[in-house]
């Protein structure tokens, strides 16, 4: 355990991650151009929704990706609260405005396939309620990030807030299961195997990836920009100090 | 172009529409994060080269 803290220190993080963002997005890219191939060229229409069911293969992926964010927050937030890790929150705030993109397309995709097959774009049932709440959370911890300067002391604040919100999480993933919505049970990541005929299932798993590979390119992208900002913070803060220093030493001579 | 829309049938627009915004949403997502990472390395290193991050003595903190 202390050997991977260790490796997680923000030199080392910033030296691996120059060398691992380029493989990173030429991997999503390869994989997006695939999937997509695969979505709009070979995967047939659906023999009850017709050709709506290629939504599905943006809308399944980023729902997984807001739930997988916040998730990652969560573990994020207990490192800050617990171990005090300095990449924890870092992680964390870099995490957020990519789940709430995620979340975001989620809702829409999610509007856009349902009046077409339910004849509404909008329920307030448990499933879209939950991602909606999700959203809302996700943008509240954002803006959290930004009322609070003290990056430490916003890292506890919205440490606590994420631990408390992550309650969503199963909420959403099992509303379908406790709850009756018009919202279809789970088809892929369920107890039995994957429903889905194998002509769909493999587009979809192929862009869950490449939407994958994409997100964790832009979170490496966001933490480095965020190391880099706090380096920046204390630097001018220390050229304050000595720029201080200086005019003080000038008034005494 | 027509053809490709023809074939996804009556709800061509809603599919459409579907993969339009998550495409802006997400090109939105990645330049707001390219510009922000650009942003933070121009000022870095505009520091570093005023050796703001120097004591006195010329030693680097």
């Amino acid at each position: 355990m202390a050997s991977l803290i260790d490796l997680a220190n923000p030199t080392r993080f910033m030296r691996l991650s120059a060398a691992l963002l380029p493989w990173f997005a030429a991997a999503a890219a390869v994989f997006l151009a695939v999937g997509l191939y695969l979505a709009w060229f070979v995967a047939p229409a659906d023999y009850q929704q017709g050709e709506t069911i290629r939504i599905m293969f943006i809308h399944v992926p980023a729902a997984w990706l807001a739930m997988m964010f916040y998730s990652m927050m969560a573990v994020s937030a207990f490192g800050t609260l617990v171990w005090r890790h300095p990449l924890a929150d870092v992680a964390q705030k870099a995490a957020a405005p990519i789940g709430a993109c995620f979340a975001l397309v989620c809702l829409i995709t999610g509007a856009l396939w349902g009046k077409p097959m339910w004849g509404t774009y909008w329920v307030w049932d448990a499933r879209l309620t939950s991602v909606l709440v999700l959203l809302l959370i996700y943008l509240g911890i954002i803006a959290l990030w930004r009322v609070l300067d003290e990056p430490l002391r916003a890292a506890r604040a919205v440490a606590i807030l994420t631990l408390v919100g992550f309650v969503n999480v199963p909420i959403i993933k099992f509303s379908v299961d406790w709850w009756n919505t018009l919202h279809q049970p789970a088809s892929v990541l369920r107890m039995g195997g994957p429903t889905i005929h194998p002509s769909m299932l493999w587009p979809l798993l192929i862009l869950a990836i490449g939407f994958t590979l994409f997100a964790l390119a832009l979170h490496m992208l966001g933490m480095r920009a965020e190391i880099m900002r706090r380096r920046v913070r204390t630097l001018t803060i220390l050229e304050a100090e000595r720029l201080d220093r200086l005019a003080a030493q000038g008034a005494a001579a | 172009m027509n053809g490709l829309i023809d074939s996804l049938g009556p709800h061509a627009g809603f599919i459409l529409a579907s993969y339009g915004s998550a495409a802006l949403i997400l090109t939105g997502l990645t330049l707001a994060a390219l510009r922000d990472h650009a942003a933070q390395k121009r000022a870095l290193d505009a520091l570093e080269r005023r050796g703001a991050g120097r004591q006195p003595g010329g030693k680097a903190r």
